[in-house]
């Protein structure tokens, strides 16, 4: 079991030495069985296809072929990222018994660099959310403390990680689904740049916002990780040409000269007290390491929630307009005629947040309101992304604070939407900017983890992770969470 | 009656013309575009909308898009933008259809261009109001007595251009006319086969009646009509319908109406009509279709000359008359025959002859394309080039021509296998035409009284005699020295 409790760059060299493929994935198989009664993580556990995987990479090495760079890396997906074969719910009933024909390009990349998938983590349904309370399989538990959400919308991955079930995981972060759960976890949560890493097969929320990103122990791992995910995909006409550097080589390189910017607009009013402290904390132990520290303003910040709400609702309501029932997923019974059976499907198949937001979209885009709604918030979000640009002439990173607070109780804030969105205000801005956003933990407040947002320029994730791995060799590391 | 009359002169029609492009896979996905594969076989997650998939654009289907904008003379912007039409119905997997709307700042394909037709010998310029691409949905299909219905999604992504006109047509004759000038510049450019028999043209037409003051009245729109013939019927209807209406003082209401091919009639759809919004937005999958001007030269240089320059051309450059030459034109790979042929032999005016003569007819007996003959349009010169140096008459002409037709075979070889060359020695004819002499006398002593009209009937006696090798020019005039 001690082999799932280091990060997987320091497992790597003892591999195949120590312990061998299978006994790893029947070690964390083992250990999914004794903590998921605890945390639920996990919607479904593929131990028999991890298997069989475990020893195929065991042929294919014996047979002489190099270890390909993920090579035993356990490694959960959400479940909201399409597996051949193996169900693909999006935490919903909609598609409780969907079974994709292909898998997700993330999928496929990662299998093919020697990952082992062990199983499909729980979120917020179709990754609406920030608790994992709106999953239709009920929620996961922080492993910090089980009575607190891990936040979402992937909770289960980061939950997978942060209680050593997976080595790693992959989300998506549509307004901070990676980052939030990451921070309140005590994982290291990255959304690359909009474009750096394939949608294929992400099932889609807000197709402008969407982005798959990694969930891993430290923030070497996530370097491996985006190492094999990052790169122009042709099934995505939205993924980008840029090219993948590997993301490793940059890490120790210090943060001597590099130059941080702390937005007012992430330091007001509405953040605690001990996440401001600890956030800023780590700013000035960067500062300690040679980083040069200045204010920066992003005025537009103060509308990005309203913005996000409509663009990614309008989209939401498209998207999801395929889930009538027709051709898969689910299907209301006795329905006589096909506008009954339409909406009884949509009114069985989804959840109360997802309607909620399906019909705020609808509205947002009907005639006579598109320009007032939807096209505005397309002109906020341009406006914003003048206001990093700007800030990005002047600095190299920005640092603030991932959420508001610490963490929150489950059914803590279920009867109050307008409070769990607000809990996304300060991941929000980088998904409307396009721009990549690390979570990395920074502190810890009442016995729960406090994450430390930093932000970069599209498409310069070395920067981002070489800053994040400083603040991670400066930080005092977590303890084991207490499960 | 006589306002009903003065409303019919005043008849606005606005057309939109859905056209199946020439591409051998689909909108957005590798799919296959052929008909009649078995149902759903030709499908993937992309056009059966499952989640996760995403749209990629087919080039070649942008291109066909641009061949069009460029020969319709319309404007290009840099760039243009899919949308998302958002509409319920089992037939589109993702329950929006991927196409092109009209924003300022996200424009469609192509805008603002025109097309020349030919009304009653005047020259008239109709404005096209945009060109734009979309995807096709999937079909519904309902089993006799069955409690269900079945989709097939095979249609679903099929590249579709809808080409929109300006409200300028004033006849349904002359939406005929701009449907059929239409057709002929979408073959011409190669971008789709533009039959609407075949299901390759669609049309919607909207049509209304101007007041006698000149204000636009309330218009209808005739859905879904699959034949040029079904356009012109149903706006003559649908004019006289308003036309009635508006003359017995009622109001014309505006809805779409739907076209009875066997009764002939339009009629509105009962119940009340759902009023669409189909919330269009920029589809966030697809990044802008940028259009630079270098592609658009790249474009623009293999477009071929289109139909109505080349008739102009053909009239002045082979001494074509108007009608010949736009006949000529009709469909390209005729004209492109007819080009090959004169290249062959420099005889215009008679290849012309010949190839609306007896090869149209002969394609038309066998309901063949040009395109389906064996014979080549070298071959059609050469049988000319044959009549011109007297090798053979028009008459045996026509027998190798219908040989050649039928066996693809060069006409050289098939006078020569048959021993059709005419016979121009006059020696040898001199011998036929004193034999002939011989045996009609009546005849003969008609010419000789001066009825000129009875040397035809000899000189055809010869032609019998020789099996119509016989020059008919050489006998004649030996006909006429011998009774002389």
């Amino acid at each position: 079991m001690r082999w799932l409790d280091e990060p997987y760059h320091r497992l790597r060299p003892r591999l195949g030495r120590e312990v061998t493929l299978s006994e790893l994935v029947d070690a964390a198989l083992a250990r999914i069985e004794s903590r998921e009664p605890k945390v639920r993580a996990f919607l479904a556990v593929t131990g028999d296809q991890a298997r069989t995987q475990a020893r195929a990479w065991s042929a294919r090495l014996a047979a002489g072929e190099p270890a390909p760079p993920l090579l035993g890396m356990t490694m959960a997906l959400k479940d909201n990222l399409c597996t051949r074969g193996i169900p693909t719910t999006c935490g919903s009933r909609m598609l409780a018994r969907f079974v994709p024909p292909y898998d997700a390009t993330v999928t496929a990349r990662l299998a093919e660099a020697g990952a082992i998938l062990v199983g499909k983590t729980n979120l917020d349904e179709f990754a609406m959310g920030s608790s994992t309370e709106n999953s239709a399989f009920g929620p996961s538990h922080n492993p910090w403390d089980q009575a607190y959400a891990p936040g979402g919308s992937s909770g289960g991955s980061a939950v997978a990680v942060a209680a050593r079930e997976a080595m790693a995981a992959l989300g998506s972060d549509t307004g901070g689904s990676v980052r939030l759960p990451a921070a309140l976890c005590g994982a290291v949560g990255l959304k690359p740049t909009y474009g750096r890493v394939s949608r294929y097969g992400l099932v889609a929320f807000a197709s402008s916002l969407d982005q798959v990103g990694p969930i891993t122990r430290d923030v070497t791992d996530c370097a491996l990780v985006l190492n094999v995910i990052a790169g122009r995909d042709e099934l995505d006409s939205t993924s980008a040409e840029a090219s993948v550097p590997d993301f490793t080589r940059a890490l120790a390189g210090g943060v001597a000269g590099l130059r941080i910017g702390l937005p007012a607009e992430f330091f007001g009013p509405g953040l605690d007290a001990a996440v401001k402290s600890s956030v800023l904390a780590a700013v000035r132990s960067l500062e300690a390491a040679g980083a040069r520290v200045q204010d920066v303003s992003l005025p537009a910040v103060e509308y990005a929630l309203p913005t996000y709400c409509l663009i990614a609702c309008a989209e939401v309501s498209s998207n999801l307009a395929r889930y009538d029932g027709v051709a898969y997923g689910h299907r209301a019974a006795g329905a006589k005629d096909l506008y009954t059976l339409c909406a009884r499907t949509r009114e069985e198949g989804f959840g109360a947040e997802a309607k909620r937001r399906i019909m705020l979209g609808t509205f947002a885009l009907s005639a006579g309101h598109y320009e007032g709604f939807y096209r505005k918030a397309q002109q906020v979000r341009t406006l914003l992304r003048g206001d990093f640009e700007r800030a990005f002439a002047e600095v190299d990173v920005i640092a603030g604070p991932v959420a508001p607070t610490p963490g929150f109780r489950l059914g803590e804030k279920t009867a109050d939407p307008l409070q769990m969105y607000l809990i996304d205000t300060y991941t929000i801005p980088a998904n409307l900017a396009g721009l990549p956003a690390i979570s990395v933990p920074c502190g810890f407040a009442a016995g729960l983890p406090i994450g430390l947002q930093l932000i970069a320029r599209a498409f310069d994730e070395a920067t981002l992770l070489r800053a994040a791995f400083a603040v991670e060799q400066a930080v005092p590391p977590l303890p084991e969470p207490p499960l | 009656m006589s306002r009903h009359r003065a409303l019919l002169r005043n008849v606005v029609i606005g057309l939109e013309i859905h056209v199946q492009l020439l591409t051998r896979s689909k909108m957005f996905c590798g799919c296959s575009t052929q008909f009649g594969a078995p149902p759903n076989s030709q499908t993937c997650p992309v056009c059966l909308g499952l989640p996760g998939s995403l749209p990629v654009t087919n080039r070649r289907a942008i291109e066909l898009g641009l061949r069009t904008a460029l020969a319709l003379h319309c404007d290009l912007g840099e760039r243009s933008q899919f949308h998302r039409k958002n509409y319920y119905y089992p037939d589109i997997p993702k329950n929006y259809q991927i196409s092109q709307y009209q924003y300022g700042v996200h424009p469609p394909l192509a805008v603002d261009g025109w097309m020349e037709i030919d009304i009653e010998g005047e020259l008239r310029r109709m404005g096209i109001r945009r060109v734009h691409l979309e995807e096709d949905t999937g079909k519904l299909v309902h089993p006799e007595g069955a409690d269900f219905s079945l989709v097939d999604y095979n249609r679903s992504g099929v590249p579709l251009m809808e080409v929109v006109t300006q409200p300028e047509l004033r006849s349904p004759a002359e939406a005929r006319v701009f449907l059929n000038a239409l057709r002929q510049i979408l073959q011409y450019a190669e971008v789709s086969i533009g039959r609407m028999e075949e299901g390759a043209m669609r049309c919607d037409a909207n049509v209304s009646l101007r007041g006698p003051d000149g204000a636009l009245g309330t218009r209808t729109e005739i859905k879904n009509l699959n034949s040029v013939r079904a356009v012109e019927r149903a706006l003559a209807f649908e004019a006289q319908r308003q036309a009635e209406v508006l003359a017995a003082g009622g109001v014309v209401v505006q809805e779409t109406r739907h076209w009875d091919e066997r009764l002939g009639v339009t009629f509105g759809s009962r119940g009340k009509e759902e009023a669409h919004d189909y919330r269009y937005f920029p589809e966030p999958d697809l990044a802008p279709i940028r259009v630079d001007a270098a592609w658009v030269r790249d474009v623009a240089g293999s477009l071929p000359e289109m139909p109505e320059a080349r008739a102009r051309r053909f009239a002045a450059a082979y001494g074509l008359g108007e009608y010949e030459a736009g006949l000529l034109v009709a469909t390209k790979s005729p004209a492109d025959f007819y080009e090959a042929a004169v290249a062959a032999h420099a005889n215009p005016k008679a290849i012309a002859n010949w190839q609306l003569g007896d090869v149209a007819a002969y394609l038309n007996e066998h309901a063949l394309e040009i395109e389906d003959l064996r014979s080549r349009p070298e071959h059609l010169a050469a049988l000319v080039r044959l009549i011109d140096d007297g090798t053979i008459s028009g008459r045996i002409a026509k027998e190798v021509l219908a040989e050649m037709l039928a066996g693809g075979e060069e006409p050289e070889t098939i006078v020569g296998r048959r021993g059709w060359v005419q016979i121009s020695d006059e020696d040898a004819l001199r011998e036929a035409i004193s034999a002939v002499i011989a045996s009609h006398p009546g005849p003969v002593a008609d010419v000789r009284s001066g009825k000129e009209k009875a040397i035809g009937f000899l000189v055809g006696q010869v032609m019998k005699r020789t099996r119509g090798k016989a020059n008919p020019g050489v006998v004649n005039r030996l006909l006429k020295q011998a009774l002389g």
